[in-house]
């Protein structure tokens, strides 16, 4: 059985960075195929821990952060649903006087980024925080942040895409991706041909095999960030927490359950599926009694972990191909991604649009990996940092496992 | 022995207790876990305090196999490691975690049986989450091991051989049963005449249940349909139709349950491969019929992998034991795993007919309100399910689950998963089997969130 569909945009993983790309492109008018192997937003964007969070991102982020930060409160009029979104404030913890620095130095070199955040003492978050225990020496809070539902938000954008017109093909792996005179040929599911002029490749824990396909082979690594739930409790938790230096993160949603992070999961034997370790969650279960006292009583109900991608800088992939005009790339956020993925959406469209975006995104080119160019610190990248290559291979042809 | 780690058999019921006293005869010494106090499983649970009521007043006809499991259990003491009020709530790789009240005791394991038991299977109704419902199985515990009943003034209902023997367990109690509703047409239970000649003792058991609960007054009815539970602060009447006509009972206890569903969450986490059962509506662990499963060292037995009931447990937890005991190299025996194998086959062929004297009302799926609670943990209505569906074009049970938090709850889907993932197939119009089934995560069931590392009991020795 063959099928083919024409479109303007294909797009391959269904996350929040694809759906919402697929929303953002529908919006200018363009058709596009969202293709995702299994269901969209299943993966790490609706599975990851749910910080909506600017504070602690390296500077470099920033710029495209602050775009997605304009989004999250659009959330209603975009997709339909506010996707649990609270802007809580998002409360980065020191153990440290060390730590402390650390935050304080944070603070002062993104003074000019417009985070407002505020530096908050020992004595001063007892009273503000009375439901923090442990030995803290003092946090910074960027009131602005906050944290929401990923099951739902990434579930949304792809709803909305689909309402929106594009086509959503869920279940379809794509099995080879040709580029051809005229733009892309891709293999997917059973029988599809989707023919595209432009190919977005924002598949995830999945985008190396992409990225490799087109000549361009990435140091993507997976990670499985565990999460830890509590039983609903009567409200404790004022503010999404966090701690200079990892180990713990918390939030409490709105129905009363704590979600708790800081340890990693393992894949399973097919390692697109992950599973919590019992020791990790024993670990995060315990840390958290502690830091926080309210929990000391509370029963955990339920872990959960996720397959995400993650680059050895910590930086994402996106921007244009360095080998293939018509390719993007948006992958590798590193446990850091559903803040920002909203405005990596809308950059992906005007990438797509304009071949250029409004937003610096200079430090995510997928060329910084490629070991036959200049280090990134060079200056012979165009403007919109991604369309650097000379003499892209017109035919290649990937096939993937 | 060899210095391999012990086996581990997870429940303490009809088939754990089966499964343990083959292993110790084999010369192994299992650890089993349960998270009763006291070993029997739910069939044969034992008192909480002892009181004066009798073997016969508390397993009726059952006493003698009660008996005979808590004395043969009794027996094994100084030759198993038994951990009561144990929960095993994670899996892996030949390891367990076991929370022991707030100390964690992680156990590595060779040869795994799992004697995990069911629960009862419900599909949500107006009013039944009211305080005053019970499941037939929690009611038939509150009897049991406190020796109190859920009412003064009880009906039993739904469908599955408990609905009997529990309203007649109650009735020999002394409560007044006010009523029996049967979801099935009287015209079903003829099948049971068929099963005469594999299972004599239980068709004619029911029999006697159903002429005793008919002696003394107890009004049986058949076929009902549109039942509705009514009150306010807790359950007052239910209400109901049959045969197009509108009746009502009042009450102050309902125990309510459509057959059993399997505990197969751990036999998940072990990494079991499973497969439809159309029987049980239910995604169940693949086993072949020794009790093997699709993972080598991993083992199922009784209810926990399929529904068959308390004899085929006994004889199922023995054959799971033998099979692990000839994986392990060790002398077997033959003739006995053939003879063990043929009963379950003949108890199978019986359950069968049962199914059919008490089919599942799958049909009121469809006519559920939408005002109806179908998670009650997370307190999701009928409609709002219905919604999330349509919303999000969701086709999957686990897609369902992320979007709608069904199953998210302290429960773990326990309660909701089979009527979620039935109103999904109707809402979709898609067959049962397509619309997939929950994946089990650790923890299985709640733990508390002091769960301290403890050091091991002594390793114990072969």
């Amino acid at each position: 059985m063959s099928r083919r569909l024409d479109v303007d945009v294909a797009i391959i993983g269904g996350g929040l960075v694809g759906s919402s790309a697929a929303l953002a492109l529908r919006g200018m008018g363009m058709s596009v195929a969202l293709l995702d192997r299994g269901y969209c937003g299943a993966q790490a964007s609706g599975v990851n821990y749910g910080g909506v969070r600017r504070q602690a991102r390296p500077r470099e982020q920033l710029p495209l952060s602050q775009r997605a930060h304009a989004v999250w409160p659009r959330l209603t009029g975009l997709i339909g649903i506010d996707g649990e979104f609270m802007r809580s404030g998002h409360l980065k913890l020191a153990r440290s006087a060390a730590d402390m620095a650390s935050l304080e130095a944070y603070a002062l070199s993104v003074a000019d980024q417009g985070l407002g955040l505020e530096l908050i003492g020992h004595n001063d978050l007892r009273e503000r925080y009375p439901w923090i225990g442990g030995d803290i020496v003092g946090g910074s809070l960027c009131a602005g942040d906050g944290h929401a539902n990923p099951r739902l938000v990434s579930a949304g954008f792809a709803s909305a895409a689909r309402r929106a017109g594009a086509h959503v093909l869920e279940n379809t792996a794509v099995t080879a991706a040709i580029r051809n005179g005229a733009g892309f040929a891709l293999e997917a599911g059973d029988g599809l041909v989707v023919n595209a002029g432009m190919v977005i490749n924002s598949a995830g824990a999945w985008a190396g095999a992409f990225a490799e396909a087109f000549g361009e082979p990435v140091p993507l690594t997976r990670i499985y960030p565990t999460m830890v739930v509590t039983e609903p409790l009567a409200p404790i938790m004022t503010v999404n927490t966090g701690m200079e230096g990892g180990g713990i993160y918390a939030r409490q949603v709105e129905r009363g359950n704590c979600v708790v992070g800081g340890e990693r999961g393992l894949p399973l034997v097919d390692p697109d599926y992950s599973r919590p370790r019992g020791e990790g969650a024993l670990s995060i279960i315990n840390r958290a009694a502690e830091l926080f006292p309210g929990l000391r009583h509370a029963h955990a109900i339920r872990f959960w972990t996720g397959t995400e991608a993650s680059m050895p800088d910590h930086n994402p992939v996106i921007g244009a191909s360095g080998t293939t005009p018509g390719l993007f790339h948006a992958f590798g956020f590193s446990g850091a991604g559903f803040q920002i993925a909203p405005g990596v959406g809308e950059v992906l469209a005007e990438l797509v649009r304009d071949g250029t975006t409004t937003t610096p995104i200079e430090a995510f080119s997928i060329t910084r990996f490629d070991q036959r160019r200049e280090p990134l610190s060079s200056n012979h990248r165009t403007a919109d940092g991604s369309r650097a290559d000379p003499d892209p291979e017109p035919h290649h042809r990937g096939v993937l496992s | 022995m060899n210095g391999r780690p012990q086996p581990l058999v997870v429940g303490a019921g009809p088939a754990g207790i089966r499964a343990a006293q083959a292993l110790v005869a084999a010369g192994l010494r299992p650890l089993v876990v349960d998270e009763a106090p006291a070993c029997g499983g739910q069939i044969y649970r034992q008192r909480l305090v002892p009181d004066e009521r009798s073997a016969r007043a508390l397993y009726g006809s059952e006493a003698e196999k009660a008996q005979a499991l808590h004395r043969d259990f009794a027996a094994l003491d100084g030759r198993i490691d038994y951990w009561p009020q144990a929960l095993l709530w994670n899996l892996r790789d030949g390891i367990a975690d076991i929370a022991v009240g707030r100390a964690n005791r992680r156990v590595a394991y060779d040869g795994l049986v799992l004697a995990t038991g069911a629960a009862d299977r419900v599909l949500p109704i107006p009013g039944w989450t009211l305080p005053g419902v019970f499941t037939l199985g929690g009611a038939q515990i509150a009897l049991k091991a406190q020796g109190c009943a859920i009412g003064s003034r009880v009906v039993f209902m739904g469908s599955g051989p408990l609905l009997y023997l529990v309203a007649w367990q109650y009735l020999k109690a002394g409560v007044d049963v006010a009523a029996v509703l049967d979801t099935a047409p009287f015209q079903a239970k003829l099948n049971l005449l068929r099963g005469l000649h594999l299972a004599p003792m239980v068709v004619l058991r029911g029999l006697r249940f159903t002429a005793e609960l008919r002696l003394r007054g107890v009004a049986l009815h058949y076929g009902v349909e549109d039942v509705r539970i009514e009150g306010q602060e807790r359950v007052a009447a239910v209400a109901w139709r049959q045969g197009g006509r509108e009746k009502r009972v009042a009450c102050d206890g309902i125990g309510y349950g459509l057959a059993l569903r399997s505990e197969t969450q751990l036999a998940d986490l072990a990494g079991c491969a499973f497969c439809f059962d159309k029987r049980d509506r239910a995604w169940l662990p693949q086993r072949d019929a020794a009790g093997r499963t699709s993972v080598a060292g991993v083992y199922l037995a009784g209810d926990g992998a399929g529904i068959a009931g308390a004899d085929a447990a006994e004889r199922a937890g023995e054959r799971a034991a033998l099979a692990l005991i000839e994986d392990r190299g060790l002398p077997h025996r033959r003739e006995r795993a053939a003879a063990l194998e043929r009963e379950l086959s003949r108890i199978g062929r019986f359950r069968e007919l049962l199914e059919t004297a008490f089919p599942f009302p799958a049909h009121w799926v469809a006519g559920l309100s939408d005002e109806t609670m179908l998670c009650r943990c997370e307190e999701i209505s009928v409609g709002e399910v219905r919604r999330a569906i349509g919303q999000f074009d969701i086709g999957e049970i686990n897609r369902l689950k992320a979007v709608s938090r069904i199953g998210m709850g302290r429960c773990q889907g326990r309660i909701c998963s089979s009527a979620a993932a039935e109103l999904l197939s109707v809402e979709t119009k898609r067959d049962l089997d397509t619309v997939g089934r929950l994946r089990a995560q650790a923890p299985v069931k709640p733990i508390p969130l002091v769960l301290v590392p403890a050091d091991l009991p002594r390793e114990a020795a072969e």
